[in-house]
């Protein structure tokens, strides 16, 4: 069943950099994919046009049965509800400890305190992190912060998960337990998970669908282990 | 359900956040503080001014001497006549014995001259007031131009220059309290400013997470409203004991007799509330404008 769904999609940025061009591309619910691509080739763009950060300039982007490309600045956050982002740069509030940078969401949608708790309680415990509910996030490593943002994107049980080179400040093997945690996602509650990233040890080792991006252009769609391959050619 | 805890959330939220960027509290508050301080003044210098003018204007007339021939039944045409001029609010029939007694208590003098002429030489009368003393001259003329009508005069010179400088007056002071609230709208505005920039990844990652724009707006809003609150209590405090105070040491007159103040019990709560609604509803949208800017990621 098809979840993401970009037709012919182009975009082009005001100052006429055109950042990605006739890109048409589907993805299945529960699927893992991986978006690599070197600096500039469109993966960013791409990834931010899934939450709407980015708008088309044409074509299509439906996630989740919602057009993306017509989706008003007001009601954005419907479409945010729906999936939760991961960046590279974590973007917890400093203020707030680990329990409260999870509940935030949950709070600003009206739900109910004792609805909550137990919600930010087991996202914590998928990533890990239960015994650290009372820390700040500068009191937490950088493996530890991002597992603070995986459950953060995570609490509200979104279909999709979108992640922004998540391990791109993180050194090998914390790099290692991010992406554990991402498979558990995927594989216990059936979250599709999309993924950029310039880490090509990681795309080797996961033995995932790929999509590779070329100056704006899908160069390349590879199925489950088959990129390792072609990249030894 | 949903809505009122988002709504009480938003008033924590915003309680909270004047106390946590304190400083730039303080900066809004300070800056509401002493433009609606400047308000209250302009506020109850032009009330007094206008109140002295309706005074004036209510005790200015027109007054219209009948000719020697005038019958009985000729005055009560003409006074109907003069009823029917849009303008005219009032017409009161003086007759000439009337005037007599009216001069005679003035002073001695008249009283001894009079009573030597034996008969009255004044004239029958009528006195007119008016809704809008500037057309005060067009009435006198249409007045003039009747029948039976000897002369109608109203004091010319003096009551047209008044007139025009208490009209220059309401005039000015009403732009300036205009004015005045337009700059407090655009210095709490600022100071809020201040405060959002320093949120506004609070605000992103809001709107990353999925909250809506009019939740993210609320607490912002109550923050607006409350620095408008808070601000707007000491002009209140300087009005209602300053204005009572200022009107007891004069006694309730200002230079002369002929400029009366105000009473201040309810005219200084008025302006409370005016300063209180000011303050407020600038503070609310001053925030609105405010937070608009960041909600576009």
């Amino acid at each position: 069943m098809k979840f993401i769904e970009v037709k012919n999609c182009y975009k082009v940025y005001k100052n006429g950099v055109t950042a990605v061009a006739d890109l048409s591309v589907n993805i299945d619910k529960g699927e893992f994919v991986f978006v690599i691509g070197a600096s500039g080739s469109g993966k960013s763009t791409l990834i931010k046009m899934l939450y709407r950060e980015e708008k088309p300039t044409n074509g299509e982007v439906i996630v989740g049965g919602i057009n993306v490309a017509k989706l008003r600045n007001g009601k954005v956050y419907k479409l945010r509800r729906k999936l939760g982002i991961v960046f590279q740069d974590f973007k917890l509030l400093p203020k707030l400890t680990v329990y409260e940078n999870v509940a935030f969401a949950l709070e600003t949608m009206g739900l109910k305190e004792s609805e909550i708790r137990p919600k930010v309680l087991t996202a914590l415990e998928h990533v890990g992190l239960k015994d650290k509910v009372r820390s700040f996030p500068n009191q937490l490593s950088g493996g530890e912060q991002q597992r603070v943002c995986i459950a953060r994107a995570i609490v509200n049980e979104p279909k999709l998960l979108i992640c922004d080179e998540p391990t791109g400040n993180l050194d090998p093997d914390t790099s290692k337990d991010i992406m554990k945690v991402l498979e558990k996602i995927n594989k216990e509650l059936g979250t599709t998970v999309i993924m950029a990233t310039h880490d090509k040890e990681i795309v080797n080792r996961m033995k995932k669908r790929v999509l590779l991006l070329e100056n704006g252009v899908l160069a390349g769609d590879y199925l489950k282990g088959s990129y390792k391959a072609h990249e030894s050619n | 359900m949903k809505a009122i805890r988002i709504l009480g959330r938003s008033i924590r939220d915003s309680f909270k956040s004047v106390f946590r960027n304190f400083s730039l509290s303080i900066a809004s508050i300070a800056c509401t503080t002493i433009t609606l301080i400047l308000v209250s003044v302009a506020l109850i210098v032009s009330y007094n001014i206008n109140n002295v003018t309706k005074k004036l204007e209510s005790e200015l007339s027109i007054i219209v001497y009948l000719n020697k021939e005038t019958t009985i039944e000729d005055v009560d045409a003409l006074e109907l006549q003069i009823k029917n001029i849009p303008n005219v609010n009032s017409v009161t029939y003086k007759s000439k014995d009337e005037w007599k007694l009216e001069m005679q208590s003035y002073s001695d003098t008249l009283d001894t001259t009079l009573e030597y002429l034996g008969s009255n030489p004044l004239l029958d009368s009528f006195v007119v007031t008016v809704n809008d003393v500037n057309d005060f001259k067009i009435t006198a003329d249409t007045i003039r131009g009747y029948d039976h009508v000897e002369s109608a005069d109203y004091g010319a010179g003096m009551v047209d220059q008044l007139v025009t400088i208490f009209d220059l007056v309401e005039k000015a002071t009403f732009i300036l309290v205009i004015a005045l609230i337009l700059v407090t709208a655009f210095l709490i505005s600022n100071t809020i400013k201040l405060t959002i920039f320093s949120r506004r990844n609070e605000i992103e990652i809001m709107r990353l997470v999925g909250t809506s724009n009019t939740t993210i707006k609320l607490p912002f809003l109550f923050e607006g409203f409350v620095l408008g609150i808070l601000g707007s209590i000491i002009p209140i405090i300087i009005t209602i004991y300053g204005y009572i105070i200022v009107y007891d040491r004069l006694d309730g007159y200002l230079f002369s007799q002929m400029i009366e103040l105000v009473e201040p019990l309810n005219f200084v709560f008025y302006v409370a509330l005016i300063l209180l609604v000011i303050g407020s509803v600038v503070g609310m949208f001053a925030s609105f404008r405010a937070v608009k800017k960041y909600l576009k990621i």
